[in-house]
Parts: structure tokens; sequence; C-alpha cells
């Protein structure tokens, strides 16, 4: 059994998670502190790959990173390789396809942060970023762990979006759900059970540990 | 403007319908209540003093130290005080320990020993392992109280610490907080509407009306001025500072002296010698021109009326002296008509014992 379509997937997916986590930090303690009239403004953007069929996304995405597209161009001009048709541009692919997968956890979980326990922090003599790391960010483990587990688990199932800006390129952009829609169209229907399985049993493990932790922690 | 051991402040704004507009020069020492009924103020003062709210042209001079003008404001991580709000606000996901000990590692000047004399002042060292979520009402705001004091802070900022808190709690931290009156030298500022608990732990006073500052000085200079009685309404009373000399076992009542009189109190209030702070409500002393006879009220003292102020629609505030001790009395404004009460004339106060409160505060 070739494995390299499930490995190719979790490196996807742990890249993803971890760039999201990073992204989602500052987007959503803004999303979840700001008075801004621009705040529903953005909400809706992020929200939108949840509303979008993959093949939208994709499509812009195409365009965005083909060597015509902006982004696809400075990248070419930057490292001499298309954006398209690559591991880096699909890990660009997930992370918007994932966004809010890992900002609403963690926006909701920033949202519960009181306010006046950041206020009792800077009479104490924390600074606004001391408050931020101190305070804000433990009280919001719990949010971080549905974040992560839900991008990771996500990107691990993307299909539409790498079909559009990924193809099909072994070691590349074959990951485990394109994989398993090639042997289904070449009626290997064995390697497409063996790597189905895998991914049902897989997928069912994550969310069968993110809600037991997250029962586990409601009940401290 | 202000000396090494004062605060000098101004401050002005505006928030919706409510605007703030006091100018104070205050003691840095003892504890000074701030005073006024709900909205007047109180919090948004304390607030502002802690750089928690914005107001811009204001000035907050510190020891001659400028921590706010018309240019800069130092924000609030960088003002070193202490602030014990009114609920705890302890962290969740940190045990009372790391709780005290988050304002001590942001501190500059914080010895390790005054961890152990503020945990034993406050009665927590068997709390130290416990989370927040594992402490009572009153045990949670005395670890609040110890969190601010291990910040080392110049002063320690109070809004209404025990407001959160029903009346058995409250009287489990007023000691607490007496011991830290009579133990530490720290300035307090001590916000309430509560007048017992002002007149209980306050050396100056000042009180807030509407945003603006109706009066500001030492606490009984203060508490026996007849121009406020708007703004003190029921709180309108005097204290009385004075020594137990004697204690009656047989019908237990303890006998207070002052410079002016004695007075007799239900219960034995301490040992013989001690200290002890009065706080007698203008409501609960009466005057007669005589000495009455056959009466139930047991303290009768001897004073000389100096001033007379109307609270309308019904009363009237009348300053007495005793000795050197003033009092405030409420009548009706019938009364002081049929007896024909006048400034200089000599009338008899009865006192009901049960006005009385409060031990004094340590030595």
């Amino acid at each position: 059994m070739d494995l390299g379509p499930l490995w190719l997937s979790v490196q996807l997916a742990s890249i993803t998670m971890l760039l999201l986590l990073l992204i989602g930090t500052p987007l959503g303690w803004w999303l979840a502190r700001t008075r801004s009239r621009l705040r529903p403004v953005l909400q809706a953007i992020v929200a939108l790959p949840i509303v979008l069929p993959p093949t939208v996304l994709g499509f812009y995405l195409l365009i965005l990173l083909g060597p015509a597209g902006s982004l696809g161009e400075w990248w070419f001009r930057l490292s001499g390789e298309s954006l398209t048709f690559s591991f880096a541009g699909l890990v660009i692919a997930s992370c918007i396809y994932s966004l809010p997968f890992a900002v609403q956890p963690i926006m909701s979980a920033f949202e519960a942060v009181r306010q006046s326990d950041l206020e009792a922090a800077w009479t104490l003599g924390a600074d606004r970023r001391d408050a931020f790391f101190s305070i804000a960010l433990p009280q919001s483990l719990r949010g971080y762990l549905n974040a992560a587990i839900l991008s990771f688990a996500h990107t691990l199932g993307e299909f539409g979006v790498v079909l559009m800006v990924g193809g099909n390129i072994p070691g590349e952009t074959r990951v485990i759900s394109i994989a398993i829609y090639d042997q289904v169209e070449s009626l290997q229907y064995a390697a497409a059970h063996q790597l189905s399985a895998i991914l049902l049993v897989f997928a069912f493990a994550v969310l069968l540990a993110m809600f037991a932790l997250n029962r586990q922690w409601r009940q401290q | 403007m202000s000396s090494v051991g004062e605060i000098a402040l101004r401050y002005q704004l505006q928030r919706g319908d409510f605007s703030l507009q006091v100018a104070l020069q205050l003691p840095l020492s003892g504890i000074t209540g701030i005073f006024g009924a709900s909205g007047a103020g109180k919090t948004t003062l304390l607030r502002c003093i802690a750089g928690l709210e914005e107001a811009p042209g204001s000035e907050l001079l510190v020891a001659g130290e400028r921590w706010q003008d018309a240019i800069s404001s130092r924000p609030a991580h960088a003002r070193e005080i202490g602030y014990v709000f009114q609920e705890p606000r302890l962290f969740s996901h940190l045990d009372v320990r790391a709780n005290i000990e988050y304002g001590m590692r942001r501190s500059p000047r914080r010895e390790a020993a005054e961890f152990a004399a503020v945990i034993a002042l406050l009665g927590i060292d068997k709390l130290l392992d416990r989370k927040p979520a594992e402490l009572s009402g009153g045990e949670a705001q005395r670890v609040a109280i110890a969190r601010a004091l291990m910040r080392a802070p110049r002063f320690v900022l109070m809004d209404e610490p025990l407001a959160s808190l029903d009346a058995a709690r409250k009287s489990e931290i007023l000691p607490y907080l007496e011991r830290l009156h009579a133990e530490s030298s720290i300035p307090i500022f001590y916000v309430s509407h509560n007048i017992d608990e002002i007149c209980c732990l306050c050396d100056h006073l000042v009180v807030l009306d509407n945003g603006h500052v109706a009066a500001s000085g030492e606490l009984q200079s203060v508490l026996v001025r007849m121009d406020l009685p708007q703004v003190m309404g029921d709180a309108a009373g005097s204290i009385l500072d004075g020594r137990i000399a004697n204690f009656d076992a047989n019908y237990s009542l303890s006998l207070l002296t002052f410079a002016g009189g004695e007075l007799w109190l239900p219960g034995q209030l301490g040992n013989i010698g001690d200290r002890y702070r009065l706080r007698i409500r203008a409501n609960d002393v009466s005057l007669s021109r005589k000495r009455p006879r056959d009466t139930t009220v047991l303290n009768l003292l001897d004073v000389v009326i100096e001033a007379v102020q109307d609270a309308p629609p019904a009363t009237q505030l009348v300053r007495l002296l005793a000795g050197q001790q003033r009092l405030v009395a409420r009548i009706t404004r019938r009364s002081r008509e049929e007896l024909n009460l006048q400034p200089g004339d000599r009338v008899v106060a009865q006192v009901k014992a049960v006005a009385v409160r409060r031990p004094e505060l340590g030595e």
C-alpha cells in the first residue's frame, strides 16, 4: 500500500494548523475585542470558506496563485517556482480554506476572557502584551485545542480546493483524498478501501479525542 | 503644587450624562475615605487615578512625581498602585499563590520576607494551594488584597471591597483592614457608600456629590460640617475617640471616657485603657433643656449648641460641643422652635448607647 498520500496529507494538515494558530491569534483577538464597524465585514470574510463551494474558492485561488495572479507572480519572482500545483500553494489554499475552523474557536475563547481580569493584570504591573500572554492566552487553551483539532481535521479532509489548485502530483500535491478519488476512478477498490478506512478511523479518533478532552475540561 | 507626602489631582471627564470635575490634594498617609451616593463618581475617580480611564487634560502628581498631565499619561501598569476591586477578580487559571505572586514578579522592589508578613496579616496561609473557585467570597477578597499589597504599591486603591459580601463576610474582612491600617504604613484610598465602614477605618474623608467634591479633610471635621445635610443624608453624625475606663460586669456595660464626658456602652468592648472609636449617628442624639429624670437613655452629656442647619423638609442638624468633642444631632424643626434652641445655649444631649460602634484601630 502506498502511504505517501497519507503522509503528505498529515504534513499539509500539520503545517496548515500551525500557521492558522499563528494567524488566528491576532485575528481572533481583534475580532473578540474590537468595537470597530469593520468587525462584521471581517467576520463574514473569515466565514466565507464555510459557505462557498470548494470549486469557487479553488477557482479564485487558482487565479490568485497562478503565474498571472498577483501572489503567484510575486512568488515566482522570489523562488522561481509556480505556486499552483505545488505544496506551497496547497498550504496557502488550505490556510484560507480552513481559516474559519481555527479563528472561530479562538475568537470565542478570547471573548470569554473578562476585561476585568485584564484590568486587574494591568494594575499589577503587566503591560498589554504581558497581560495577553499571562492571562488571556492561558485562559483560552481550550479554544486553542479546538482550533488545532478542527483546522487539522478539516485540512485532512480537503478535496475540491486541492483538486483545483494542486492537481495530482505524487509527493507534491497528491494528498489522501485525491489518491482515493484516483483509485476509485481507475476501479482500484481495494486500495481505495484501505485509504478510506484509515481516514475514517483517524477522523473519528480525532473528533472523539476533542470531545472527550472538552468534557474533561468542563468538569474540572 | 504637591509636596512629597501628597497626591494632587485634577480630573475632568465626561461620560454620557455624567461629568466628573474634581481637584484634590490628599495626604499620602493613613486611610482616606471617598464617600458618596452611587453615581457620585467614586469608582470613576479611582479608575482615573489607576490609569484605567482615559481622561485627557487631567493632572496627577504623586509625591511630586508627574503621573499624568496635558501631554502624557503613565499607563496603568507603570503606576505602581495596588487596586482592590469590588469583586476579587482573581485569575481563575492560577492558584492563590500564583495570583499573589503575579504582581510581585512584576514589581521591581519587593522583598521576599514581606510575602510571609502579608500572608499572615490577611490569614490566608492555608489557602495558598487552592484555586480561586474553591474560595469563599471573603477569602477571595482577602487574597485580592494580599495580591494588591504584594505589588509593592505606593498606595492602594480600594473600590468598595466589601460591597459584594454579605454582612457576615463583611465583619470577617473588616478586622483585617483594621490590622492593615494599624500594622502597615501604606496609604489607602477607600471608596465606600457605607459611612460606618468609613468611620471605622478612615483618617481623612472626601465627600463626592454628582461628580464634584463636596468636602475634603480630616474625618471628624468633615463629618461635623453643617453644609452637607443633603449629601450626607442619613449618614450625618460624628465620631468620638475615647478610652475604655471601666467595665461593669454586673450589667455588662463598658464605660468610655473622652475629653468632654463619658458614655456607657453595652458589652465588654476591650481592656481598660484601650482606645476606642465610636460613631454616633445624628439620628440617635436628642436634646432637652433640662436633665431628664426617669429616662431609659443611659447617656446624658452636657453640651453647648454651636450651630444649627436646616435639613429640609422636616429636620434640622444641630452641632454640639461636648468638651473638645463635637457631636451632631438631628431634631425636627418643630422641636427646635418649641424649645427655642439657639447657638450658645447649654443643653443636655441624650445619646442612645446602641448608636455606638466599633473599636478603634489598634494603637
